[in-house]
């Protein structure tokens, strides 16, 4: 295992709570600067996942490394600067503002106290371009639409400047539009800043034309591979019962059965 | 950026009404001392009358600076709270943590018959009191933590807040109905709330505990900020939840316990004062909200003790009163006028 080769890996890994086990043998390798879906029908553990590799529980068998490294053997301080996180809960406080917000991400680069340096600075400021929030900064997070607070979730794992950058459900309760655009600036965050991004999401048609690699779990084989080589296996068929959903493999869609 | 600036006239502003406050309060009381009097002689002139001097300087100064340990602490464990249970409506009012004070002081003064074996020396004297009252309030604190990580609802949280106190307020009843007149009547004054009649030695144990919780607030501001973002959030930012939560809960414990102990329990300035500062202040950042809500709950409480004092009268209004007359309007303005509560 050679650190260059990959960025994120699991080995036979099993989610689950408390003791029971929703998901098993969980193989993935991700080189570092792609982006990967994570797709599957509700229950089947895509948040776990998520969860599991951002160490909010712990992994029930299996491992997962992080450029070689045990993520269960990663200390908190550590791990803060290897792995950020955006969550589908929203910010305990809805009063803060924006940049405030966004410089939460550098904590684990400040001192004692959370003084900013200059570079912290620099790296607020160039989340706020880069995610278009520059006219929003001031503003509090409870007069932002969803799509905005979204986008600034985001910019503010990007401003903890880690390597891996783990999503759940980015892109819910948004309108297709803000959900393309949510999903082109992570596609640009892996391909431009080589941030190694695992996300889960119900859009499997964007996922097929945007992502790098897709995960699907389905609770036994969960396949792996990038999309063209799983429409190939024609993995997406069986995704969901077959008696309302078909796949099209010209489109990368599914199509309701009439 | 230029919020600091802002901010640090904002500073300037309240550390002039704090100053403003201390002088209000201290030239007033049941002897009636002129105001340039108490100026000449806070500045170490001897004043006109040797009685007066002895009042500035054994009575009202001491108890001007009761009065500011009091709301300062009051506020900051109200902010804490507000912070750690991510809900607008926490104070150590509300949750019960004040009732649990009462309860453990109750206990002492009133108790101490039943209990007498197990307390059998040293009893009533203030560290005693103090213990008790900081153990009570512990006790609730800790309660309602565990069913506030069972339960993520903030509203069973402050139902399961209001229950303790009625609990409490129980076994109150229960300890006055079968103790002493004179036992009662001790527990009754210290409950209506007082910031005078402290020795100096009993301010200074005050100045040392809540000292003692301040500090700890300041050394968790960093983790407080991230707690904003929710407890998942804060871990993945490098929070140990554990030690974390642990170190705000006993500086909650020690500011609520300790100052309830002292001056009785005070309610609404823990709860009220948090989103008053947020008025002033508007900021998230605990490097400012901690001292502003200091300050602020300071001045709230001098103000209410010179109220307290009916100026150029000998009466006493209970300080407890004059805080819930002067709170409980400002939290329903609050929740109008903005609708919602935020924190």
């Amino acid at each position: 295992m050679s650190n260059q080769s990959y960025s994120l890996r699991t080995e036979n890994l099993s989610i689950g709570y408390g003791t029971k086990v929703i998901c098993n043998n969980i193989e993935m390798t991700l080189p570092k600067g792609e982006l990967c879906a994570v797709i599957g029908v509700n229950g089947i553990g895509k948040s776990t996942l998520i969860r599991t590799l951002g160490k909010l529980q712990p992994s029930l068998g299996g491992e997962a490394f992080i450029n070689g490294h045990k993520i269960a053997e990663l200390k908190p301080h550590g791990l803060a600067k290897t792995i950020s996180l955006v969550l589908t809960e929203q910010p305990a406080s809805k009063n803060l503002r924006v940049s405030e917000l966004i410089a939460l991400g550098r904590q684990p680069y400040t001192n004692w106290i959370g003084k900013l340096t200059d570079e912290d600075k620099r790296h607020i400021q160039q989340n706020l371009d880069a995610f278009h929030l520059e006219e929003l900064a001031m503003r509090k997070c409870h007069e932002l639409s969803d799509g905005q607070l979204q986008r600034v979730l985001i910019a503010r794992a990007a401003a903890q400047d880690t390597p891996i950058i783990l999503l759940d459900e980015p892109t819910t309760h948004l309108d297709l539009y803000n959900k393309v655009q949510i999903l082109k600036m992570l596609r640009q965050l892996a391909h431009k800043k080589g941030k190694t991004i695992v996300f889960s999401t119900h859009e499997i048609d964007l996922a097929i034309q945007l992502c790098d690699k897709i995960l699907i779990l389905n609770g036994t084989k969960n396949p792996f591979g990038s999309p063209q080589e799983l429409i190939a296996q024609k993995q997406f068929d069986n995704l969901f019962p077959e008696n309302l959903l078909e796949f099209d493999e010209r489109t990368g869609g599914f199509k309701v059965k009439k | 950026m230029n919020t600091k600036t802002t901010y640090s006239i904002t500073f300037i502003f309240i550390g002039l009404a704090l100053i403003l406050a201390v002088l209000l309060n201290i030239s007033s009381g049941s002897v009636n001392i002129p105001f340039l009097d108490v100026l000449s002689g806070l500045s170490g002139n001897n004043m006109e009358t040797k009685s007066w001097n002895y009042i500035l300087w054994n009575y009202r100064v001491p108890k001007a600076f009761t009065a500011i340990l009091v709301g300062g602490g009051l506020a900051l464990s109200g902010l804490l709270m507000q912070t750690l249970f991510r809900n607008p409506l926490a104070g150590p009012f509300v949750l019960g943590i004040s009732s649990g004070a009462s309860l453990g002081a109750a206990l002492l003064l009133m108790g101490s018959s039943f209990l007498s074996g197990i307390f059998a020396f040293g009893i009533l004297n203030d560290i005693s009191l103090v213990v008790a009252a900081s153990l009570g309030s512990f006790l609730v604190l800790l309660v309602v933590i565990l069913v506030a990580q069972r339960i993520r609802d903030t509203m069973a949280l402050l139902i399961i807040g209001l229950m303790f106190g009625s609990i409490t307020s129980a076994v109150v009843s229960v300890l006055a109905y079968f103790t002493s007149a004179e036992n009662l009547q001790r527990f009754v004054f210290w409950s209506f709330g007082s910031v005078g009649n402290l020795s100096s030695h009993q301010v200074s144990l005050l100045a040392v505990i809540v000292g003692l919780g301040t500090l700890m607030a300041i050394f968790s501001i960093k983790k407080l900020n991230a707690y904003l973002l929710g407890e998942n959030y804060a871990q993945s930012l490098g929070v140990s939840l554990k030690k974390s939560r642990l170190v705000i809960i006993i500086a909650t414990g020690i500011l609520a316990g300790g100052v309830t102990a002292f001056a009785g329990p005070i309610a609404f300035v823990g709860l009220a004062v948090p989103h008053l500062t947020r008025q002033l202040f508007d900021t998230m950042e605990h490097k400012i909200l901690i001292p502003a809500v200091f300050l602020y709950g300071a001045i709230l409480m001098l103000l209410c003790d010179t109220i307290a004092q009916l100026p150029n009268s000998a009466e006493i209004l209970p300080i407890n009163a004059i805080t819930s007359l002067v709170g409980a309007p400002v939290v329903i303005w609050l929740l109008v006028r903005k609708r919602k509560m935020m924190f």
